[in-house]
């Protein structure tokens, strides 16, 4: 127990899980709407996001984007890298509701079948990069940390008076950018057209197919959606950290989902909220015990709120007006 | 003849072998098991190509028959949980690995716990737990595990369920690897304790090199727990179990209390998980929180929902083969988990009740399937 430890370092700390909580929130959006939509765990949803690292990877390295380029080719890069990740993430989760859910609802198997072939094809796209790949065009693919190119150096921006602390670009980026896409799929699903049958469908699926919502398409509505919030988060995520790995997606689509359920599933604020929360708790938390045991905390937090509060903090509500 | 020939003819495997005679069934069984024990001598041509040691980097054939056997324990207790209660537990890999470390923790002199005891009682340097008292600490752990992890979480519903289970599979481990004073860490336990035995050529009954008595053993206990597992299902418990799986509410209506019988179906799986990962931490001599990475959980999964969930020989057919064949094309071991993948997600499409389902849950993935194909014609 070092409260010292925190209190000394709060006002890091909390920058840390703001930074950390705005990209699970992000990643939590394509769970939460996914399950919004048809109740199901998208498995295969931290690989989407791995899947976006990669190509952030690509994208410089075709490009030649280093850390030492001129402004310009910075913002370009980084510009060029969001698109293609999102396109890339896009892509890839509505590749997999294609080829491992659709088949299933033909048919109509049981929840337990949709998340098997979930973990299935979460299995094939880890060993894509980690494996096949490597088998034809060798590193950087493989099962190795990858370093990606700090193309958007580390600057201070400006420094907090009275606390002292200093904020930088790529954090100003990450959290604004972070919240900026939120609102702007919040008001996509609230204001459109479209978005007004995601929400019908995940209130109620028949009676939205009878006032004529086409179910396929909203499900691949929510999945692009999903996918392209997890594009944004691998940018983000390389932008912080600078690092990519074959099973990356692993810990951080637990902790997403975990955020998600802490806001409430199905919930597109929740999953703000949720993640937001979620980020804090483990950095403090590791500040004022161990970081071992960080995904212990994540963990034990979630029990916790499912004991006492099932539906999460903002309660479920993709279907109803609130979401 | 031929007309008992024929009243045999286009009935399915399974009302072949209920209409067979006791005598011919007790036959038929007996030889199985007369098999299964004599495996690890296979050599005759062509079977023995089903060994895993033909060429010389293979793995031990008894081993592995051990390990298949092992896991073919944790299929028939995960098959409790999803196939005849419909729990998805992504954690199981958790109780299996509480098993393994309460051997390793109470019974071994390298664990922290043993010493922490010796010292306390002056005891000798010697001394550790009895194996035999080591089982019962074994299953008693995972057992109360098992509750105390079902208790707060099986009221919720079934997808909450699976991310929990997921998260206690790796706390246990994270748990293991951080607690260096009690379970030595990343380091790990060696001198796990062996089941006692007489002495043969001055090694222990059961050693590192005779495989095969491991593998009699792990079959043993294995012939028992399917035993024990066909009595639950077809006693009020496992129809209870159906009920609650097919329809929480409408069996909650007729009367059937759906937590309880949950929780016992939760408790009597980790209690299996617990003791083959017992026997697995016995025959290994050492544990290392690394063998119980959160993969296996969805092997075992993957292992019932495979081989056909709710029939117990559909969860030894998924054992077998995600055991077996893995380790049988050992050269090719760097695309293991690509093949996996690719495997889970073809046969699930192609077959979602499975290799070998029963013949209860056939027909209602049957039924499912119209259903969907009406609303389709509907829509």
């Amino acid at each position: 127990m070092d409260f010292d430890n925190l209190i000394n370092g709060l006002d890091r700390a909390t920058l840390d899980g703001i930074t950390r909580g705005s990209i699970y929130a992000l990643v939590a959006l394509g769970y939460t709407m996914v399950y919004g939509v048809m109740k199901l765990i998208n498995f295969a949803h931290s690989e989407v996001f791995m899947v976006g690292t990669w190509t952030v990877l690509g994208v410089y390295t075709v490009i030649g984007a280093t850390s030492s380029s001129g402004l310009g080719m910075v913002i370009g890069a980084t510009l060029l890298a969001l698109l293609a990740a999102m396109l890339a993430s896009a892509g890839t989760a509505l590749a997999v509701e294609r080829i491992a859910y659709r088949p299933l609802r033909k048919k109509g198997a049981p929840a337990l079948i949709f998340l098997i072939t979930g973990i299935g094809c979460s299995m094939v796209l880890v060993e894509v990069f980690g494996q096949v790949l490597r088998f034809f065009f060798g590193p950087p693919f493989g099962r190795v940390t990858v370093n990606i190119p700090a193309v958007l150096e580390t600057k201070t921006v400006f420094t907090i008076p009275g606390v002292d602390l200093a904020v930088s670009n790529t954090r100003i980026l990450i959290i604004v950018g972070a919240i900026v896409m939120m609102l702007a799929l919040d008001a996509f699903v609230n204001k459109s057209r479209l978005g007004r049958g995601v929400r019908a469908v995940a209130q109620d699926p028949d009676t939205a197919s009878l006032m004529g919502v086409n179910q396929e398409r909203v499900i691949m509505l929510v999945f692009v959606l999903g996918g392209a919030m997890a594009g944004v988060a691998a940018l983000l995520y390389t932008v912080q950290y600078d690092i990519t790995k074959f099973d990356i997606g692993f810990i951080i689509g637990l902790k997403a989902f975990t955020a998600a359920v802490l806001g409430g599933i199905g919930n597109l604020r929740g999953a703000l909220v949720g993640g937001l929360f979620l980020g804090i708790v483990e950095v403090y938390a590791s500040a004022i015990w161990d970081s071992s045991w960080t995904n212990v905390y994540a963990f034990v937090v979630l029990v916790v709120v499912l004991m006492f509060r099932p539906t999460g903090i903002l309660g479920e509500s993709l279907g109803k007006a609130r979401a | 003849m031929s007309q008992i020939l024929d009243a045999y003819r286009g009935l399915r495997l399974g009302d072949r072998w209920d209409g067979a005679p006791t005598v011919v069934r007790w036959a038929v069984m007996l030889l199985v098991i007369a098999f299964a024990f004599y495996l690890p001598y296979l050599n005759i041509l062509p079977f023995a190509y089903i060994r895993t040691d033909l060429t010389s980097s293979g793995s031990d054939w008894a081993s592995v028959l051990f390990l298949v056997v092992v896991y073919m324990i944790v299929a028939v207790g995960l098959n409790v949980v999803i196939g005849l209660a419909g729990l998805l537990d992504l954690g199981y890999v958790g109780f299996y690995a509480l098993g393994a470390y309460s051997i390793a923790l109470f019974g071994s002199t390298n664990s922290p716990v043993v010493q922490a005891m010796q010292s306390k009682f002056g005891l000798s340097e010697e001394w550790a737990v009895p194996f035999a008292v080591c089982i019962p600490i074994a299953i008693t752990m995972s057992l109360i595990a098992g509750v105390f992890l079902g208790a707060p979480t099986l009221r919720l519903r079934g997808d909450y369920l699976a991310i929990v289970t997921l998260g206690f599979g790796e706390i246990i481990r994270i748990t293991a690897r951080n607690l260096d004073n009690v379970t030595n860490g990343a380091a790990g336990i060696t001198q796990v304790p062996v089941p006692p035995g007489p002495e043969i050529d001055g090694r222990a009954f059961f050693n590192t090199i005779d495989a095969e008595r491991w593998y009699w053993l792990a079959l043993t206990i294995l012939i028992l727990i399917i035993w024990l597992a066909r009595r639950l299902e077809h006693s009020r418990v496992g129809r209870a179990w159906l009920a609650i799986r097919e329809d929480e509410d409408a069996a909650s209506v007729m009367g059937v209390a759906g937590f309880k019988f949950k929780l016992w179906a939760f408790a009597i799986g980790a209690t299996l998980g617990g003791l083959a990962g017992l026997l697995f931490g016995s025959k290994q001599q050492y544990v290392e929180p690394n063998a119980f990475m959160v993969n296996l959980s969805f092997l075992f999964v993957a292992m019932v929902v495979i081989g056909g969930s709710g029939n117990i020989f559909g969860a030894l057919l998924g054992a077998f083969l995600l055991t077996y064949l893995p380790e049988r094309f050992r050269e090719f071991v760097d695309w293991r988990p690509f093949a996996f993948g690719v495997a889970l997600v073809l046969v699930m499409i192609l077959r979602p009740q499975g290799l070998v389902p029963s013949r209860r849950r056939a027909r209602e993935f049957e039924d499912r399937r119209h259903e969907a194909e009406e609303a389709a014609a509907d829509a």
